[in-house]
C-alpha cells in the first residue's frame, strides 16, 4: 500500500460526515453524513486486515499465497447489514417528519426542546 | 443429559436465545389471536426471567460463569489450534452482568404485563411485542457477553428496537421526531465504538475483552489505547444519558409510550453497565483510573444537577420524569466514579469499594421506582389522555392506586426512608463524603430538589377538584405497578437482601478485573 | 452468612436499621397522638377553619396549575434558566455537535495529561 493511504482516506471521509452531521441543516443530508461516517469505519476495518498481494480468504480452490484476514471482513459484513437497517429507519422517519411537519429543516424540526 | 442440565450448561446462551427466537415468533403467533401472542410473549419474558435468576445463582454459587459459542465443551475458550487466541464468540457471566442481565429481563416482564392492557387497541402490536423481546435481546446481549464486537451488535440492536419504540405512537410527529433524534445519536455513537473496536483489533488482534486487557497490560497504554479509550467512554456515557450529552433523553423518554419509557431507562442503565465493564475491566488495569474516575465523577455531578434543575421547570410528566433519570444517573457515575477513582489504592477498601456498592444499589432502586414512576404516567396519560400537567387536576379521587403506588415512587426517588432510594442514597453520600465533602453537599441540595419537583407533580397531577371523570386503570397495568411497588418496599425494609445476593457480588466483581481475566485465559473451574 | 430479620446495612460511619427506623417512628406518631390528645377539646368556629391561599380567601376547590408552582425559585434562578434554556435547542445538529465535542474534550485531557497510569 501507498503510504498510509487507506486510513488517510479514512480521517478525510470520517471529517466530511462529520461535518455534513454537524453543519447540514436537512434531515437527509444528516443520515447522508452518518452513512459516510459508517463507510469510513468500514474502510478502516477492512484496510486493517489487508495483506499484501492478499486474496480472498476461501479456502476451496485457493491458488495459494497469502490471504487477507477474514475477521475484519466478517466484522465489516455484520456492520454493513446493520448499517442498511439503521439508514433505512431514519429515512422512514424521515418520511413520516415531512408529512406531519411538512419540512425537513432541522431548525423548524425541533417541537421538543427545553 | 436431562433438561434441567441442559439449562444450567447452556445458561447464558438461552438466556439470549429464548427472547432472540420469541421476537421473531412473535408476529407469526398473532396471527393465531392477540390473546394467545399475549400468553407467548409474558411466557418468553417469564422464562427470560427465570435463565436471569439461575445466572444469578449460578454465579453467586459458582464463580464467573464462561460460555464458548461453538465450542465443544462450551467451556473450551482457547481452542488447541488457534495460537492461544480466543478466537470464538464467548459470553462471560460475572456477578456485574447477572445483576444488569437480572434487571432488564425484570423490567421486561413488568412492561409486558402492563402493555396487555395498555396497548389494547391499538395498531401493529405484533411489531410491537417483537421489538420489546428484541429490546430484551439487546440488553441482556450487552450484559452478558465478553466479546467487544458482540457487545457493538446488541448495543445497535438495543437502540434500533428503541428507536422504533418510541416512534411507535406518532403523536402528531412528535414521537417520530424524538425517535429521530435518538437514532441519529445512537447511531454515530455505535459508529464511534466500531471505530475504537477496529482500533483495539489492529493493535491486538483480538476481540474477546479479556484478552485486549491482558495483551494491553503487557505491552502498555498506547496512544492508540488513549483515542479508543476516549471514543468508547464518552458514547456509552452519552448512550447512558449523561450531560452535557443527554438531550435525547428527555426526547426519547417523553414521548415513548409509558412501558417503553421504562424499558428504554434500563436500556440506558445497560450501557451505563458497558461503561463500567470498559473502564474496569477493559481500561482498568492499563489506564489511569485515576483520572478516568473523576471523569466520571464531574459527569456524574452535571448530571444529577443540570438534570434535577431541568426537571423542575417542565410541565409535561413524561419529560420531567426523563429529566429525573438524567439526574438518577448521575449518582450511578457518581458513585461508581469514586470507586474508579480510588482503584488500587488504600483508600478504596476504606470508602470507594462502599461507594461503588451505593452506586450499583442505585442502579437497582433506579430501575424499581424509576419505572414505577414512568408506569404511573403511563397509566395517567392512558386514562387523562394528555401529557400536560397543566391540564391535569384531582385525580386521587378516582384513580385511588395509582395515586398510591405514585407517592410510593415518588418518596423512593426523592430518598424517604423505609424505601429503597434512601438506602443507596446514604451509602453514597457516605462514601463519596471521604472522597471530597463538596460531592456528597450537591448530592444532598439535588435529592432536595427532586422531592420539590414530585410534589410539584403529586399536587398538579393528584391533588385539587375532580377534573375528569375517569376510571382506576385496567388490573393488568395495576399488577405490573404492583409488582415493582411491592419491591421497593421490600429492598427498603430489608436492603440486606439485595445487598447480599446482588450488589456485593457485582461491585467485587467490576473491583476484580485480573479475576475476571484470568477465569476467561486461564481455564480454571 | 445473612439475617432477614437483622437488616443493617453498616456505613463507614455509622449503621442502618430500616426496622430500628419503623420502630422509632412509630413511637414518635404515638406521641405525637398524645400531645394531639391533650390539645384544646373545643374548636372555634369562623375564621380559624376557613382556607386561606396567599392571604386570599379559597374556596376549597383552588388549584394551583403545574406551571405556577414553585414559580419563586424559577424566578430567582432566571439566569441559569435562560442559559439552559438557550443550550437545550432541540436541534438535532447540536446534539452530535454536544457529542463531538465532549469527545474532543476528552481526547485532549487524556492526550496531553496521560491516560496511562
Amino acid at each position: 500500500m501507498i503510504f498510509n493511504a487507506p486510513f488517510i482516506s479514512v480521517m478525510i471521509l470520517v471529517i466530511f460526515g462529520l461535518y455534513a452531521m454537524v453543519f447540514r441543516r436537512n434531515l437527509i443530508k444528516v443520515v447522508i453524513g452518518l452513512d459516510i461516517v459508517e463507510s469510513a469505519v468500514n474502510l478502516f476495518m477492512v484496510s486493517l486486515g489487508y495483506v499484501k498481494n492478499g486474496i480472498a480468504p476461501i479456502y476451496t480452490n485457493s491458488p495459494g499465497g497469502a490471504m487477507v484476514l477474514p475477521t475484519p471482513q466478517a466484522l465489516t459484513l455484520t456492520s454493513i447489514v446493520i448499517g442498511v437497517a439503521t439508514s433505512a429507519m431514519l429515512l422512514s422517519f424521515c418520511i413520516l417528519i415531512y408529512r406531519y411537519y411538512g419540512t425537513l429543516d432541522t431548525r423548524k424540526v425541533r417541537r421538543l426542546r427545553e | 443429559m436431562s433438561v434441567w442440565d441442559f439449562i444450567i450448561t447452556n445458561a447464558p446462551a438461552l438466556a439470549i436465545a429464548v427472547p432472540l427466537l420469541g421476537a421473531f415468533l412473535t408476529p407469526l403467533i398473532y396471527r393465531a389471536g392477540r390473546k394467545t401472542a399475549l400468553i407467548w410473549v409474558l411466557s418468553v419474558l417469564s422464562f427470560t426471567e427465570f435463565l436471569a435468576l439461575l445466572l444469578v445463582y449460578l454465579v453467586n454459587t459458582y464463580g464467573i460463569q464462561v460460555y464458548v459459542f461453538g465450542g465443544n465443551p462450551s467451556t473450551l475458550v482457547i481452542p488447541p489450534d488457534s495460537r492461544g487466541i480466543p478466537i470464538r464468540i464467548i459470553f462471560t457471566v460475572d456477578g456485574m452482568s447477572a445483576f444488569t442481565a437480572l434487571i432488564s429481563s425484570t423490567i421486561g416482564l413488568v412492561a409486558g404485563i402492563y402493555s396487555v392492557a395498555s396497548e389494547k387497541g391499538r395498531g401493529a402490536q405484533d411489531k410491537f411485542f417483537a421489538l420489546l423481546l428484541l429490546l430484551v435481546v439487546g440488553m441482556m446481549g450487552m450484559a452478558l457477553t465478553g466479546d467487544i464486537f458482540n457487545f457493538f451488535v446488541f448495543l445497535e440492536i438495543n437502540s434500533l428496537s428503541a428507536a422504533a419504540l418510541v416512534s411507535y405512537r406518532i403523536h402528531g410527529g412528535k414521537a417520530v421526531e424524538a425517535a429521530f433524534k435518538y437514532a441519529v445519536v445512537s447511531s454515530i455513537g455505535a459508529l464511534m465504538i466500531l471505530f475504537a473496536i477496529a482500533i483495539l483489533y489492529g493493535e491486538y488482534d483480538a476481540l474477546n475483552m479479556a484478552m485486549i486487557a491482558e495483551r494491553m497490560y503487557q505491552t502498555g497504554f498506547s496512544t492508540m489505547d488513549i483515542i479508543a479509550m476516549a471514543l468508547i467512554v464518552v458514547t456509552l456515557a452519552m448512550k447512558c444519558g449523561a450531560v452535557p450529552m443527554h438531550y435525547w433523553v428527555p426526547d426519547g423518554y417523553g414521548e415513548a409510550p409509558g412501558e417503553i419509557s421504562a424499558m428504554i431507562m434500563v436500556a440506558s442503565q445497560a450501557s451505563l453497565y458497558g461503561l463500567f465493564r470498559m473502564c474496569f475491566t477493559v481500561f482498568g488495569l492499563s489506564a489511569n483510573t485515576h483520572s478516568l474516575g473523576w471523569f466520571l465523577i464531574i459527569l456524574g455531578l452535571l448530571s444529577m444537577f443540570i438534570g434535577v434543575t431541568m426537571a423542575f421547570l417542565q410541565h409535561d410528566i413524561k419529560r420531567l420524569m426523563a429529566y429525573h433519570s438524567v439526574s438518577q444517573t448521575g449518582y450511578m457515575l457518581l458513585g461508581v466514579g469514586v470507586g474508579l477513582a480510588t482503584l488500587g489504592t488504600s483508600a478504596f477498601n476504606q470508602y470507594g469499594l462502599f461507594a461503588m456498592e451505593g452506586g450499583i444499589f442505585h442502579i437497582l432502586n433506579n430501575m424499581l421506582y424509576k419505572g414505577l414512576l414512568f408506569l404511573t404516567a403511563g397509566a395517567i396519560i392512558y386514562r387523562v389522555g394528555t401529557s400536560d400537567l397543566n391540564k391535569m387536576g384531582g385525580l386521587a379521587h378516582s384513580m385511588k392506586f395509582t395515586a398510591i403506588f405514585y407517592l410510593i415512587g415518588a418518596l423512593a426517588i426523592a430518598g424517604i426512608p423505609p424505601f429503597n432510594g434512601f438506602v443507596s442514597k446514604l451509602m453514597i453520600y457516605e462514601s463519596v463524603y471521604q472522597l471530597n465533602p463538596f460531592l456528597a453537599v450537591v448530592a444532598a441540595i439535588v435529592s432536595m430538589l427532586t422531592l420539590a419537583s414530585f410534589l410539584k407533580v403529586f399536587h398538579s397531577a393528584f391533588m385539587g377538584p375532580k377534573l375528569y371523570n375517569v376510571k382506576e386503570v385496567p388490573k393488568s397495568m395495576l399488577i405490573a405497578m404492583g409488582i415493582l411497588s411491592f419491591f421497593i418496599v421490600l429492598f427498603g425494609i430489608f436492603p440486606n437482601i439485595a445487598m447480599t445476593y446482588l450488589v456485593a457480588p457485582a461491585a467485587h466483581a467490576l473491583a476484580d478485573p485480573v479475576g475476571y481475566i484470568t477465569r476467561v485465559l486461564g481455564g480454571g473451574p | 452468612m445473612m439475617n432477614p430479620f437483622n437488616p443493617s446495612i453498616s456505613t463507614p460511619s455509622g449503621i442502618w436499621n430500616p426496622l430500628v427506623w419503623i420502630l422509632v417512628f412509630l413511637l414518635s406518631l404515638l406521641i405525637a397522638y398524645a400531645i394531639y390528645l391533650k390539645g384544646e377539646k373545643q374548636r372555634k368556629k369562623g375564621m380559624q377553619e376557613e382556607i386561606f391561599l396567599s392571604g386570599n380567601k379559597a374556596d376549597g376547590n383552588t388549584h394551583i396549575k403545574a406551571s405556577n408552582i414553585g414559580w419563586g425559585y424559577l424566578e430567582a434562578m432566571k439566569g441559569y434558566y435562560k442559559l439552559m434554556r438557550d443550550i437545550h435547542t432541540g436541534i438535532i445538529n447540536d446534539y452530535v455537535g454536544w457529542f463531538l465535542g465532549v469527545l474532543a474534550t476528552m481526547l485532549l485531557i487524556f492526550l496531553f495529561w496521560g491516560g496511562a497510569q
